[in-house]
């Protein structure tokens, strides 16, 4: 127990789920007044950009579609960064990897010429399989060579957003498009189905509620699951166990960065049905993810939950544009301020602490 | 009890003041009463045995004393003087110096750079130049050879201590706390030792010996405080009492010091090993042409000072570390250079030097440590899932076979006292009746029930035909348990011979390298 000023702040080690709980939404409550202070000096009522915001989002079919939509490539992507997480393989790549999942996806979709539904279905696959490959470079680098997995994994994001550039400036520009860089428009059967009176593509919603499900088996009920933990306890403990961390690691990325590839595929054929700019297709998911993996906690059915939570942020900062006005970095300030809260509270998770009286 | 030993203090009131007074000093932790309302004292000039089970509540009362805990309530006093211990920055200021079981240093900076890590009046550039001289001059002083160049990760568990205790010494401390210090030395080296302990008292200062090891009290400390869960049983000078006491007191209930070592005849050779060479992590050569063989039903005792070549000997006969030469076999079937999962599904159990950082998974819970090596196989796992309920069938009856204390199944490992991760890693490592046994340090830092109770278990496994390999710096441990005694010096076999023939001046000189059997094989 130390004492700082009138308070005694204890070390909990291993705080309690619902106070986990309440310190994550104490840091988002905090988080949201100050951002009221930021509306205010913007000239609008906190109040009424706050009912703006909820009504937008939350008030209808379409709102709550939004939310969804956004949560999507959170999903997938942070669903596969929790693995990785898990066996300590520091993945900062699934944008990288989403892009690539996107760019096969796109490439097959404009030339495979495949017939009905199959195409789809060879999108999605072309896509995990991209992303996985992406994502296996650095976790053989690291552990054939001992390159640093951050820095690999996050160069590599730099390395598919200028291929993804190069097509749609070059061989992919598509014809139709009268001179702007997209690839032409994709066949009918490339596109997703949407639940209706929303833009939220259904498949890929699936497909990451699944994999956050068969992620949760996989960490909690298989012989890979248990070596995964171990590997990603005690490097000392898989030597000694023979616990091969090669076949480990380069698995684990495989299926974390093949779970950002799927979400790749999602955007360009759930929503812009064509490959566009980096930036357009992806809007930083990839990033974003690894706050929605952090705050899962290392389980992949929470992921769903925080992927939700941000999908609902980047929803509300289209809220913001269009009916407050507002400019559109504003959003960033918005994310930036939540983050910063949750993440400070992180700390406040593991200590107790009381008011002291009398003694001081 | 506790008015007992408040009587003791009333009584030392006529002597010297004692130079530090704990009272009363109670810490809960999460379950446990870790000290309940604990009276300890140290006057000047005394070696103060701190003597007790694992778990009893010792390292607690000297990390509150280190100030690496604040009690709940109860009082120090240092000089006569209240004092608030809320930091080791704190105790270290009042000149205390505590060198912990498992060493708080860095491994990728050198002994100097340790040595100078947060040292007051260290100059800001090479801070490590600076203290050089200083480790050079202590290490004289007090025999505590260690270069301050080598860095920390390249020094045996010997020499680590050696900086810890000159990190203490540089700081000034004249109250230094030994957690466990001779688990790691030679008996040499804890002579040695024992030394610089008459010197520190000769000047007037205080030395608290935290230690499990009845002879030790006996050899080195004035008075000793026994504890038990997590009370003071009794303080009393160590000439008024003897091994026995101490150990009824220490656990309550006799303990046997002889074992009872039943007549196995040897059978086939289990484990051979021909003119084995391997490198240590520095790259230099560790093991050099090491050739034994150990036959079912008996035990090979491997003595020897730390850093000699046990470590790496025992990395490459279970597969964690290349040889370059020689080979390993296991029932007549070579694994030289094999992976560890193929030596161990071979019938290679192993029971690491480092428990907690090779034994087991901290964060993973008790039933799944207790399948570690065997999870990848019937019956725990199945076409690649894991059998939760097999795996819970299994853990209850290894907790219950071997006497593991432990909140559930579910509970992390690392929660876990010493004595019972070391239980759990051989009910793991025993199950299924493994033919071959490397045992590396099997009972260091435990307490003498624990202790006991591994080297029942490890003549058990010798009856029931298992060959043992025993690395033990341990001599009593080694002349106990061993039917044959092999040394080994400088990654060389400096002779094998039976445990009857065996005694302890010849050990000794063969463990400093001054003596070689002729005889020996390889």
């Amino acid at each position: 127990m130390r004492r700082i000023g009138p308070f005694a702040v204890e070390y909990v080690p291993n705080p309690g789920k619902l106070k986990v709980l309440g310190v994550s939404l104490g840091a988002i409550l905090l988080g949201l007044v100050v951002m009221a202070f930021i509306f205010w000096g913007y000239g609008v009522s906190p109040v009424h950009a706050y009912a703006t915001i909820f009504r937008g989002t939350f008030g209808s079919r379409f709102g709550l579609g939004e939310i969804v939509r956004r949560a999507i490539p959170l999903m997938l992507c942070g669903v596969g960064l929790v693995l990785a997480f898990r066996a300590l393989f520091w993945n900062i790549g699934a944008e990288g990897q989403l892009l690539v999942g996107a760019i096969v996806g796109t490439g097959l979709a404009l030339y495979s010429g495949i017939h009905g539904p199959w195409l789809l279905l060879a999108m999605f696959l072309g896509g995990f399989a991209a992303g996985a490959l992406w994502a296996s470079i650095p976790a053989l680098l690291r552990i054939l060579l001992g390159v640093n997995d951050v820095l690999t994994t996050l160069m590599l994001n730099y390395v598919a957003m200028y291929i993804v550039q190069y097509l749609i400036y070059g061989p992919w520009r598509g014809p139709t498009m009268r001179g702007f860089a997209y690839t032409d428009l994709f066949p009918d059967n490339a596109w997703l189905p949407l639940i209706p009176r929303t833009n939220v593509h259904w498949p890929t919603l699936l497909a990451g509620v699944l994999l956050a499900v068969i992620f949760w088996v996989l960490l909690s009920r298989t012989r890979f699951g248990y070596e995964v933990r171990v590997v990603g306890q005690s490097t000392e403990a898989a030597r000694y166990a023979g616990i091969s961390m090669l076949r480990t690691i380069v698995l684990v990325a495989a299926l974390s960065g093949g779970a950002a590839g799927l979400a790749g595929v999602g955007e360009v054929a759930g929503i812009h049905h064509r490959l566009l700019e980096p930036f357009q297709v992806s809007m930083g998911y990839g990033y974003t993810a690894i706050i929605v993996a952090w705050l899962a906690r290392g389980s992949p059915l929470v992921a769903i939950i925080t992927a939700l939570f941000f999908g609902w942020i980047f929803a509300s900062g289209d809220v913001i544009k269009t009916f407050l006005h507002m400019p559109f970095q504003v959003t960033s300030v918005f994310n930036g301020l939540l983050l910063f809260f949750l993440i400070g509270s992180e700390v406040l998770m593991y200590y107790r602490i009381r008011l002291r009286r009398g003694e001081a | 009890m506790a008015s007992a030993a408040m009587e003791k203090l009333g009584e030392n009131h006529k002597g010297p003041q004692p130079i530090l007074r704990m009272l009363r000093i109670v810490k809960r932790f999460p379950g446990v009463l870790a000290n309940d309302h604990v009276d300890f004292e140290l006057l000047p000039g005394e070696v103060h045995a701190l003597l007790g089970e694992n778990g009893a509540g010792k390292t607690t009362l000297m990390n509150i004393l280190y100030g690496l805990y604040q009690a709940d309530s109860g009082e120090i006093v240092l000089r006569g003087r209240t004092v608030r211990i809320r930091s080791p920055k704190d105790a270290i200021r009042l000149g205390i110096g505590m060198v912990h079981q498992h060493f708080k240093l860095v491994p990728n900076h050198t002994v100097a750079e340790n040595v100078a890590l947060g040292l007051r009046g260290t100059p800001f550039f090479a801070p490590a130049r600076a203290v050089e001289a200083r480790v050079r001059e202590l290490g004289e002083r007090y025999g505590l050879k260690v270069d301050p160049r080598a860095y920390v990760w390249q020094l045996s568990a010997g020499e680590q201590q050696r900086v810890e205790i000159i990190k203490a010494l540089v700081r000034g401390a004249d109250i230094l706390i030994l957690d466990e210090p001779t688990s790691v030395l030679t008996p040499q080296e804890s002579k040695e030792l024992f030394r610089i302990l008459a010197r520190m008292k000769a000047e007037g200062h205080g030395v608290i010996f935290i230690t499990h090891k009845l002879d030790e009290v006996m050899e080195v400390a004035d008075r000793v405080t026994v504890m038990r869960r997590g009370k003071v049983v009794e303080t009393l000078p160590v000439g008024e009492t003897d091994k026995a006491a101490l150990a009824r007191m220490m656990v309550g209930r006799e303990v046997v010091f002889r074992l009872e070592k039943e007549e196995v005849s040897p059978g086939e050779e289990a484990l051979v090993v021909e003119g084995l060479w391997a490198l240590s992590d520095r790259g230099l050569p560790a093991v050099r042409g090491v050739s034994l063989s150990v036959r079912r039903g008996e035990i090979l005792g491997i003595a020897g000072v730390a850093g000699n070549g046990q470590r790496e000997l025992v990395e490459v006969i279970t597969g964690l570390r290349r040889a370059q030469r020689g080979r390993v076999s296991i029932l007549g079937h070579e694994v030289t250079n094999r992976s560890s999962r193929v030596v161990a599904d071979a019938g290679v159990a192993h029971v690491p030097e480092e428990r907690l950082r090779m034994g087991i998974v901290p964060g993973m819970s008790v039933a799944e440590n207790l399948i570690l090596k065997k999870h990848h196989r019937p019956p725990f796992c199945r076409l690649g899932f894991l059998s939760l309920r097999r795996i819970r069938e299994f853990a209850r009856v290894a907790i219950q076979e071997y006497s593991i204390m432990t909140p559930g199944l579910d509970t992390p490992a690392k929660l876990l006292s010493g004595g019972n991760i070391q239980r759990l890693i051989l009910a793991r490592e025993l199950s299924g009746g493994p033919p071959v046994i490397v045992a590396a340090h099997p009972t260091y830092g435990l307490d003498v029930g624990a202790t006991e109770q591994i080297r029942q278990i490890l003549l058990r496994e010798r009856k029931k035909g298992a060959a043992i390999l025993l690395i033990s710096e341990d001599l009593e441990e080694i002349f106990s348990l061993s039917d044959r005694i092999a040394v080994i010096f400088e990654g060389e076999i400096m002779g094998i011979l039976p445990t009857e023939e065996a005694d302890l001046e010849t050990v000794g000189l063969m463990m400093a390298g001054s003596k070689r059997l002729t005889e020996a094989r390889g």
